[in-house]
C-alpha cells in the first residue's frame, strides 16, 4: 500500500477523510513503528481515505511543555497548527495518547481547532459501522489484561473504547487491581521517558509489570507507544519477555480482522 | 454570672477567630488572580455532589462511611449550637423545647444518634491512624505537628460527644426531679436510658453541676475548635466548599497557556501576534518561584487540604519510594503562605526587599523578600519525579490539584533559571532543531516505504 502525505494528497486533488498523526514514537521508535504500520493497514482495509503530514509533522510539544519548557512547546505547536490549518485539516486520528491530549486539549488555545480522536476510538467506530470485521479466533481463550494509559484514560476519560475492541476479540479480559480511574502510570509521562528516574525503591514500570503479571495474562494490551516501551522493559526486567506479550490494541485487531 | 462569662468568652473567641480567618484570607490572596471561566451551574453541581454529597469520598467505602457519620453529626449539631448560644446569652434553658415540642425530641434524638455514630467513627479513625497505621496516614511528611493535629481533633471530637451526652443525660434525670426548671423534652433516643443508668440516684445539686459541666464542656470544645481551626488541617470543614466551587473546569489534560510566551514565539516565527501581551524586551520571570507566583486557587487548595494522603497513596512516584508526595507539596505551599503572611503581619522591615527600594516604610506583599522561596520547602528532586499522570488530581475528594503547582515550579526552573534535569537537554535540543524528541538521522516519513 502507499501512504500519502497531505502535500501529495493535496497536489493530486484527493479528498482526505482523516489525518493520521503519527507522532515521534510512531515515526522513529522501531517498536512503535509496527503499531503505525498496523494501524495504517487497518485504515486501508476499512477503505478510509487518510494521509499523514510526513516530514511536515513535528512533535506536538507535549514533553517539552510538561518538563516546563513552554518556549519549545509554543514553537512546535504553532508550527504544527500553521501546517494543519494550511491543509484545512478537520479531523485527526493518532495512536499516541500524548499527541491526542495535546492536539485535542491544548492546541485550541493556540488557534488549532480540530476533531481529534484516539485510534482506539476510531477503530471502535470502524467496527461499529461494519467497515472492519473481526473474528475471535486469534485471541480466543487468551488471557488479556488491559493497561489504561493516563492520557487516554484518567486524563481524557476514555476507558470503554479500548475495552470494547478487546471484547470483540473474544479474549478473556482480566482487569488489574489498579485500572480505569486508578490505573497505574507506566512511568513515562511528564517527560520521564527522557530522563533517569529520581532516587527510589523501585522503577514505576516494574511495579506495573508485576501487577500485570499477577493477573496471569498472556498479553498486556496497551494504547500508547511509551506504555508499550515501559511495560516491555518491565517484563524484561522480570525475565518474562517470552511469556507475556505487550501489544497495541490495533495490532491485535489487525491479527483478527477478516 | 454564667451569662456574663458566656458572652465575654464567646466574644473574645469570635474576635480572635475573625482576625485569624482574615489573615488566612489574606494569605490565600497573596496568589495571582486566576481564570474563573466556566459554567457557574457546573460549579454549583460540583458543590452539591462533591462537597455536600461527598461523592469522591465513596471511592473508598470504609473511611467514607465513618467520615460521613462525623460530617452529618457536625452539620446537625449546629442546630443544638444555636440553642446553646441563645440559652447562654439569655440565661434560659432549652429555649427551643417548648416551641418545637415533639419535633424538638426528634431533632435532639437525631443529634444523639449521629453523635453516637460519630463517636464510633472517632474511635475507628484513632485506631486506623495509631494502631492499624494505614500507610497513607503514617507517611513521613506527617511526622510531628500534622500527626498531633489529626489526633487532637479526634480527641476534641470525643470531648464534644462526651459533653453532649453528659448534658442530655443529666437533664433527663433532672426532668423527673425538678420539672419547673427542667421542662419535659420527651424521651431522647439515647440519653433517656443512658442518663438514668449513669446519673440516676444522684443528689439534685450534683446533677445540676453535671448538667452544667456537660453544657460548658460542649461549648468550650466548640469555642476551642473555632480558635484551633486556623492552625489545623481541619480548616477543610469550611474551605472544602469554596475549594470545590472554584476548582478547574477546563479539560484535565490542558496546561494553562502562557500568552506572553505564545506571542513572543509568534513574533519570532513572523506570525501575527498580540504584541500588548509580550514582555516588551525586559526578561520577565516565568513560572512559580514562590506563593506570589501561584494563583490564589493553588493557595486555597493548600489551605483546604486535609492531609488525608489519598493523592500520595495513588502517586506512582511516591509508591515506588521517590521523594515526591503530592500531599507534601500542598502542605509546603500552605506552610510557606502562612510564613509569609505572619512575617508581613509583623511589619518587620527586615523582610522588605532592599535591592531596588531603599526607603520602604511599610512591608507589603509587593516589597516582600525574606531571601527564601518555595524551593526551600519543595526540592527539585520532588518536582522532577512527577509523571503528570493525574492520579493525585483524581484521588482528591475535594478537587485539589497538586499537579498544577508542580508544573508551575518546573516552568520556573526551566524558563527562568535555565536549570532542570540534565537528561532533558538533549531532548530539548532535538525538539528545537529537528522537531522530534530524539535526534534522528532518518526522515520522519521513512517508515511509510516499508508498509
Amino acid at each position: 500500500m502507499t501512504i500519502k502525505t497531505m502535500a501529495e494528497a493535496t497536489a493530486e486533488g484527493i479528498e482526505v477523510e482523516v489525518l493520521f498523526w503519527v507522532g515521534c514514537a510512531g515515526s522513529f521508535d522501531a517498536r512503535a513503528q509496527k503499531v503505525t504500520k498496523a494501524f495504517s493497514q487497518l485504515l486501508d482495509k476499512a477503505g478510509v481515505p487518510f494521509a499523514i503530514l510526513g516530514n511536515e509533522e513535528a512533535c506536538t510539544g507535549d514533553p517539552a511543555r510538561r518538563a516546563g519548557n513552554e518556549f519549545i512547546f509554543q514553537m512546535l505547536a504553532l508550527q504544527n497548527i500553521n501546517t494543519l490549518n494550511m491543509y484545512r485539516v478537520k479531523k485527526i486520528v493518532t495512536a499516541c495518547p500524548h499527541c491526542f491530549n495535546t492536539l485535542k486539549n491544548e492546541y485550541p488555545a493556540l488557534g488549532g481547532n480540530y476533531e481529534v480522536v484516539h485510534h482506539t476510538q476510531f477503530l471502535q467506530g470502524l467496527l461499529n459501522d461494519g467497515k472492519l470485521k473481526v473474528e475471535g479466533g486469534t485471541f480466543k481463550g487468551k488471557k488479556i489484561t488491559y493497561h489504561d494509559s493516563c492520557y487516554l484514560g484518567r486524563i481524557n476519560g476514555e476507558y470503554e473504547a479500548p475495552r470494547d475492541l478487546l471484547t470483540n476479540l473474544e479474549a478473556d479480559l482480566v482487569e488489574m487491581k489498579r485500572c480505569k480511574t486508578t490505573g497505574l502510570c507506566c512511568g513515562a509521562g511528564g517527560a520521564q521517558m527522557f530522563k533517569e528516574d529520581e532516587l527510589g525503591d523501585k522503577r514505576i514500570n516494574i511495579e506495573r509489570a508485576e501487577e500485570a503479571l499477577s493477573t496471569n495474562a498472556n498479553i498486556v494490551a496497551a494504547n500508547c507507544p511509551f506504555c508499550i516501551t515501559m511495560i516491555t522493559d518491565g517484563m524484561k526486567a522480570k525475565d518474562k519477555q517470552d511469556d507475556v506479550m505487550v501489544m497495541d490494541i490495533s495490532e491485535m485487531i489487525l491479527q483478527s480482522v477478516k | 454570672m454564667q451569662q456574663i462569662i458566656f458572652i465575654v468568652l464567646t466574644g473574645i473567641v469570635s474576635f480572635f477567630a475573625y482576625k485569624k480567618f482574615s489573615q488566612i484570607y489574606r494569605n490565600i490572596m497573596l496568589g495571582k488572580s486566576s481564570d474563573m471561566s466556566g459554567d457557574a451551574a457546573q460549579r454549583w453541581q460540583n458543590v452539591i455532589y462533591v462537597a455536600f454529597g461527598q461523592k469522591k469520598m465513596f471511592k473508598n467505602w470504609i473511611p467514607a462511611i465513618f467520615h460521613l457519620f462525623i460530617y452529618v453529626a457536625f452539620l446537625f449539631t449546629q442546630v443544638e449550637l444555636i440553642e446553646i448560644i441563645i440559652d447562654g446569652v439569655f440565661g434560659v434553658h432549652r429555649f427551643f423545647a417548648p416551641f418545637l415540642g415533639g419535633l424538638y425530641t426528634l431533632i435532639i434524638s437525631s443529634i444523639e444518634v449521629l453523635s453516637l455514630l460519630a463517636l464510633v467513627a472517632t474511635f475507628v479513625f484513632l485506631y486506623r491512624r495509631n494502631l492499624l497505621r494505614v500507610p497513607r496516614l503514617v507517611k513521613s511528611e506527617l511526622n510531628g505537628w500534622p500527626k498531633l493535629d489529626a489526633n487532637l481533633i479526634l480527641i476534641g471530637e470525643l470531648l464534644l460527644v462526651t459533653g453532649i451526652f453528659t448534658m442530655n443525660g443529666a437533664d433527663s434525670v433532672l426532668q423527673g426531679i425538678d420539672p419547673t426548671h427542667y421542662p419535659d423534652t420527651g424521651r431522647f433516643a439515647i440519653s433517656s436510658w443512658f442518663g438514668p443508668a449513669i446519673f440516676g440516684g444522684m443528689e439534685p445539686e450534683s446533677l445540676m453541676f453535671v448538667e452544667r459541666f456537660g453544657w460548658w464542656l460542649h461549648l468550650l470544645v466548640v469555642l476551642g475548635f473555632i480558635s484551633y481551626l486556623p492552625y489545623s488541617k481541619h480548616l477543610h470543614i469550611f474551605l472544602a466548599f469554596p475549594n470545590v466551587y472554584f476548582s478547574k473546569l477546563t479539560p484535565r489534560g490542558e496546561m494553562e497557556n502562557m500568552p506572553e510566551i505564545m506571542n513572543e514565539v509568534k513574533s519570532i516565527l513572523g506570525m501575527e501576534s498580540d504584541t500588548s501581551a509580550t514582555s516588551g524586551g525586559e526578561m520577565p520571570e516565568f513560572g512559580s518561584k514562590d506563593v506570589f507566583d501561584l494563583s490564589w486557587k493553588n493557595i486555597l487548595n493548600a489551605y483546604s487540604c486535609t492531609e488525608c494522603g489519598r493523592c500520595s497513596a495513588d502517586c506512582p512516584a511516591n509508591l515506588t519510594g521517590k521523594k515526591l508526595s503530592p500531599r507534601k507539596i500542598m502542605m509546603d505551599i500552605r506552610d510557606r503562605a502562612t510564613e509569609i503572611g505572619n512575617n508581613i503581619a509583623s511589619g518587620d522591615l527586615k523582610y522588605a526587599k532592599t535591592k531596588d527600594n531603599t526607603d520602604i516604610k511599610t512591608l507589603t506583599a509587593d516589597n516582600y523578600d525574606d531571601g527564601k522561596s518555595l524551593f526551600d520547602y519543595i526540592s527539585r528532586e520532588e518536582l522532577h519525579a512527577c509523571t503528570t499522570c493525574n492520579a493525585c488530581v483524581e484521588a482528591c475528594p475535594i478537587l485539589i490539584d497538586p499537579l498544577e503547582p508542580i508544573l508551575k515550579m518546573r516552568r520556573y526552573e526551566i524558563l527562568t533559571e535555565s536549570a532542570g534535569p540534565g537528561d532533558w537537554v538533549p531532548m530539548f535540543t532535538a525538539m528545537e532543531n529537528g522537531g522530534c524528541v530524539w535526534q534522528m538521522p532518518v526522515e520522519r516519513e521513512a517508515w511509510r516505504a516499508e508498509v
